[in-house]
């Protein structure tokens, strides 16, 4: 599969990506490397992994990184409780020994999180490690042995192999520096806000109901939008919710009633600095030059 | 296809060329190492290498590791493939390379009489003339001062040493409590339950040993944003120093440089020869020593950097004597914007410690409102002295 197959792919499932971001991808699924993406909140990070799992038929497996995380909420863990109880069950049926102590250190009785589920599928899953600046940078080097050798050493049971080997995805929305280490492993992307043509071509792969007119409109005035001094700029998602704002409403043309505008615009501005500056006349002037 | 680089003749093929064209990134700053090289030849074999474009997708997803690189990227990449002919060319100059070469010269010796020549400004030609009248006044000069002054000049290994303990100690002053997760502890104020019942196995079942857990304390991160415009340049390496102090005692810690821009000086100052980390700095604070837009620059800081590395257990540490050739709302504007990521900020001045001195410069007075400490730093000892009041933050 080439680049470009794969790009079509993608698109066949609604996700419009960038030659960089195809090119990068393709790279990642032929050379087994993890693949990091950074860019803005809202430029479809996230939405690749899904995507991808959903072109190659496999499962999505996520791990939602947070300050704090550790390996038995990243790995594995042992059933502690379910290891007490048969304990308990084995010392009143009188058996002891070798026996019960197999039994609650095996595969059983294992709880396997996401990192660990991802390495001992039977087809290899897409394995999206997201927001990986928010985990601590202890867990990062973690990650990292396991992200290159594929296995993972459980002292009661021994080291568990990878069967498949799955396709990673790290996103990081750069709210800490990422290490060196973890960057040199990676391939790199920063995935950018889609120009006009691909946005387009987003928001019809999304909402195909969307008079091309409309389209035209809402697209160009999130793009303009982007452009002025915003606290939090509007992302592709913010996009098709505004759009399907639009068309929840049934407005066929963004110039048409500035109130109407006004009330929707709190699918885009999401601080309360943002809706100030974006008064009705403004609104109504990055409409008229949208239209 | 007319620009892409013609080999010479006996130029020994495809592997040879990638191997230089990963040399020539790594002599431009980007830090890669044998297995890219590698990786590379392996990632044009799995696109259309004839196709210039392509090819360069292909190259930036492996070498690249950052947005900045990944900027740089096509001059770098231009500069090797689609140069007609030459193989190599100047590009952009970078931090890294060039700053290495003297590192060893006998010019940190006479570090001390640079920084007293360091005190004199190019008179302006503009109206806000001059620099120091003796009186306390000090003006900010308009002027870009182009004329690269190297700082190695200014600063000595032994007062960074000095520095590095005095930031350690203010590092540790910074301590944040505020962790609401709770981590294992010897003496914890409650139970660990899942480890209790972890260690109970042990026992059969019962829990003998009772764990406990408790709110880790949380270092802070500081973030030191330094002013080195004229009107500073007397304060400079006391300054300087502890910059270069800070970024080793502290490795979350993060470090900025303004005059009339800003730069991230971070990254050049985790070099780990002193020296040639200073050199590196110097290089990027091209223009060191001129006017000073503080306005700009803090808002430039709040509308960029900060939104990815400033949060709640940040402290920002603004080192800078308030005097802006902008306007002053600026200044009051990019502070309140800073502190609505839910930072501390604290603002040195070194004016401060003169007995008559009083915030009346518009900028520093724009400032205050948003201030959580507002203190007074001219050498060492003063910011050593600093740990204190910290403590109270």
């Amino acid at each position: 599969m080439t680049w470009t197959d794969l790009k079509s792919r993608l698109a066949d499932e609604g996700y419009i990506a960038s030659d960089d971001l195809a090119v990068a991808l393709q790279l990642a699924l032929s050379l087994g490397r993890p693949l990091l993406l950074e860019g803005a909140a809202g430029v479809g990070k996230t939405e690749i992994a899904r995507t991808l799992s959903a072109v190659q038929a496999t499962r999505l497996i996520r791990l939602q990184c947070y300050e704090g995380l550790d390996a038995s909420q990243a790995i594995y863990e042992w059933n502690y409780q379910r290891q007490l109880l048969t304990i308990r069950a084995a010392s009143e049926a009188g058996e002891t020994g070798k026996a019960v102590e197999d039994r609650i250190f095996s595969r059983d009785f294992l709880l396997e999180r996401p990192l660990l589920a991802a390495i001992t599928q039977d087809v290899a899953p897409v394995l999206l490690i997201d927001e990986i600046d928010r985990a601590d940078e202890e867990f990062e080097a973690y990650l990292l042995e396991i992200l290159s050798d594929f296995q993972v050493s459980i002292p009661e049971l021994g080291t568990i192999k990878a069967t498949t080997r799955p396709v990673v995805i790290l996103t990081s929305n750069g709210t800490r520096d990422l290490s060196d280490a973890l960057r040199r492993r990676c391939l790199y992307t920063y995935v950018e806000y889609p120009d006009r043509a691909t946005e387009l071509a987003i928001l019809h792969a999304r909402c195909p109901q969307v008079a091309a007119r409309l389209a035209d409109q809402i697209v160009g005035f999130v793009q303009r939008l982007r452009q002025e001094e915003l606290e939090k700029t509007p992302g592709v998602a913010e996009m098709l919710d505004f759009a399907a704002a639009l068309m929840g409403l049934g407005i066929a043309d963004l110039t048409e009633d500035a109130a109407i505008l006004q009330s929707t615009l709190t699918t885009l501005l999401k601080t309360q600095a943002d809706q100030a500056q974006i008064t009705p006349e403004v609104a109504g002037r990055i409409a008229g030059k949208a239209a | 296809m007319s620009r892409v680089t013609k080999f010479a003749g006996r130029d020994p093929g495809p592997a040879a060329r990638v191997a230089g064209f990963i040399a020539h990134l790594r002599e431009n700053g980007l830090r890669l190492g044998v297995a890219e090289a590698d990786l590379a030849m392996a990632a044009l074999s799995e696109v259309n290498a004839i196709r210039p474009d392509e090819s360069r997708r292909a190259l930036r997803a492996v070498c690249t590791g950052s947005k900045e690189e990944a900027e740089r990227f096509d001059d770098l990449f231009d500069s090797y493939w689609m140069d007609m002919g030459r193989v190599r060319q100047k590009v952009i100059p970078t931090p890294s390379t060039p700053a290495s070469d003297d590192v060893h010269s006998s010019r940190d010796a006479k570090g001390e009489d640079a920084a007293a020549a360091g005190s004199a400004t190019a008179p302006d030609d503009q109206d806000g003339a001059a620099d120091s009248d003796g009186t306390g006044k000090l003006i900010a000069t308009q002027q870009r001062n182009l004329n690269r002054r190297d700082l190695r000049d200014l600063v000595r290994p032994e007062d960074i040493a000095e520095a590095e303990d005095v930031a350690r100690r203010i590092g540790a002053a910074l301590r944040d409590t505020r962790s609401r997760r709770r981590i294992a502890a010897r003496r914890g104020d409650r139970l660990h339950f899942r480890k209790t019942i972890r260690h109970s196995l042990a026992t059969g079942g019962e829990p003998l040993r009772l764990l406990r857990k408790k709110r880790p304390d949380r270092t802070r991160k500081i973030v030191a944003i330094c002013d080195v415009s004229g009107s500073m340049s007397v304060y400079s390496r006391v300054f300087l120093a502890f910059l270069a102090g800070l970024m080793r005692a502290d490795n979350a810690a993060d470090a900025y440089l303004f005059h009339t821009r800003l730069v991230r000086i971070t990254e050049a100052l985790r070099d780990k020869n002193t020296m040639r980390a200073i050199g590196r700095m110097s290089l990027m604070a091209d223009g060191f020593g001129g006017g000073s837009k503080i306005g700009p620059s803090l808002m430039r800081f709040a509308d960029t950097y900060a939104r990815r590395f400033v949060d709640g257990r940040s402290v920002v540490l603004i080192l800078s004597d308030g005097y802006d050739t902008q306007a002053p709302d600026m200044i009051g504007a990019a502070l309140a914007k800073l502190r609505k990521r839910g930072c501390k900020v604290i603002w040195l001045n070194p004016l401060k410690g003169w007995s008559d001195y009083a915030p009346v410069a518009a900028g520093m007075a724009a400032a205050l409102p948003h201030l959580d400490a507002f203190k007074a730093a001219n050498t060492l000892a003063d910011l050593a002295a600093l740990e204190q009041e910290l403590t109270r933050l």
